[in-house]
C-alpha cells in the first residue's frame, strides 16, 4: 500500500510517501491511521488533530470508514487552500 | 480543458484561443486569482503552493464536467499553478463561454467556488514573521455550498 501525505502532514512525518504493509486487521482508513500513528513520533504528531485531516483513496475523498485495501494509494492531507 | 502548471499564463492568449473560430460564443467570464501581499495583520513575500499530482488533474476535470452539465457552456479553461509565487503573480485562471452571459457567469462563479474546497491544493505563505500553512476558510465551504441543489 502507497501513503502519501501532503502540506503539514509531510512535514511532521518526514517524507512524503511511503510503501507500508499493515496487518489484514487494518481495513478501514481510520484504522490505518491508528496504524501509521504508533509508526514514529512524527507519525504520531501528524495524526493528532485526527478532526481535520482529510483522506483520498485511489484519488477520491475518503472517509474515515471508507475501505483500505493492499494496492491502495492513500493520502493524508489537510483541508485543501487552493483557488 | 484543464492545465497544472508552475509557468505563468496569458489570459488574453488563453481567451483567444479557446474562443479560435467558435462564433457561436456570445459571452466570455474570466477570473483570475492573484497572489496577495498580506495576510490578515501580516506581509507575505513568498506563496508556495503544493498539489497531488494525479488527483489534482482529476478533481479539477471532475468539476470542470458538472459545470459543463449544468450549464449551456461553449468552451471552458482552468489553469491552476503550483510552486513558489510572489505578490502580484497569478495563481488560478478560470475561463468560461456561452451563447448567452448568463451561463458563463454562474459557471465561472461555481468553479472557482468548487475548485476552492475540492481541488487538493495547500498554500504556504512566508513572511518576515515566518511561515505558515494557510488554513482552510469557512466561507468558502459556505460559498460551494450554495452551489448543492
Amino acid at each position: 500500500m502507497k501513503v502519501l501525505y501532503f502540506a503539514w502532514l509531510r512535514e511532521r512525518v518526514g517524507t512524503g510517501e511511503e510503501d507500508v504493509a499493515p496487518p489484514a486487521g487494518v481495513t478501514t482508513v481510520a484504522a490505518l491511521i491508528d496504524w501509521l500513528s504508533a509508526r514514529s513520533a512524527g507519525h504520531a504528531h501528524a495524526f493528532e488533530q485526527r478532526d481535520v485531516i482529510r483522506a483520498a483513496v485511489n484519488q477520491d475523498f475518503a472517509d474515515p470508514d471508507s475501505p483500505v485495501t493492499p494496492g491502495d494509494e492513500v493520502a493524508f492531507f489537510p483541508p485543501v487552500t487552493g483557488g | 480543458m484543464i492545465r497544472v502548471q508552475s509557468d505563468d499564463f496569458d489570459i488574453g492568449a488563453e481567451i483567444a484561443a479557446l474562443t479560435a473560430g467558435k462564433t457561436h460564443i456570445g459571452g466570455v467570464v474570466s477570473f483570475t486569482g492573484l497572489v496577495r501581499d498580506f495576510a490578515g495583520d501580516a506581509a507575505v513575500s513568498t506563496m508556495t503552493l503544493e498539489h497531488y499530482p494525479g488527483m489534482t488533474e482529476r478533481m479539477l476535470a471532475d468539476i470542470e464536467a458538472e459545470a459543463h452539465q449544468r450549464w449551456p457552456l461553449d468552451a471552458s479553461l482552468i489553469v491552476h499553478r503550483y510552486g513558489p509565487l510572489k505578490p502580484g503573480d497569478n495563481i488560478v485562471l478560470v475561463i468560461t463561454a456561452s451563447a448567452h452571459r448568463q451561463a458563463a457567469f454562474e459557471a465561472a462563479e461555481f468553479l472557482v467556488d468548487w475548485l476552492k474546497t475540492k481541488a487538493p491544493f495547500w498554500k504556504r505563505e512566508a513572511g518576515p514573521g515566518g511561515d505558515r500553512w494557510v488554513e482552510a476558510k469557512a466561507v468558502d465551504d459556505t460559498a460551494a455550498a450554495r452551489w448543492h441543489k
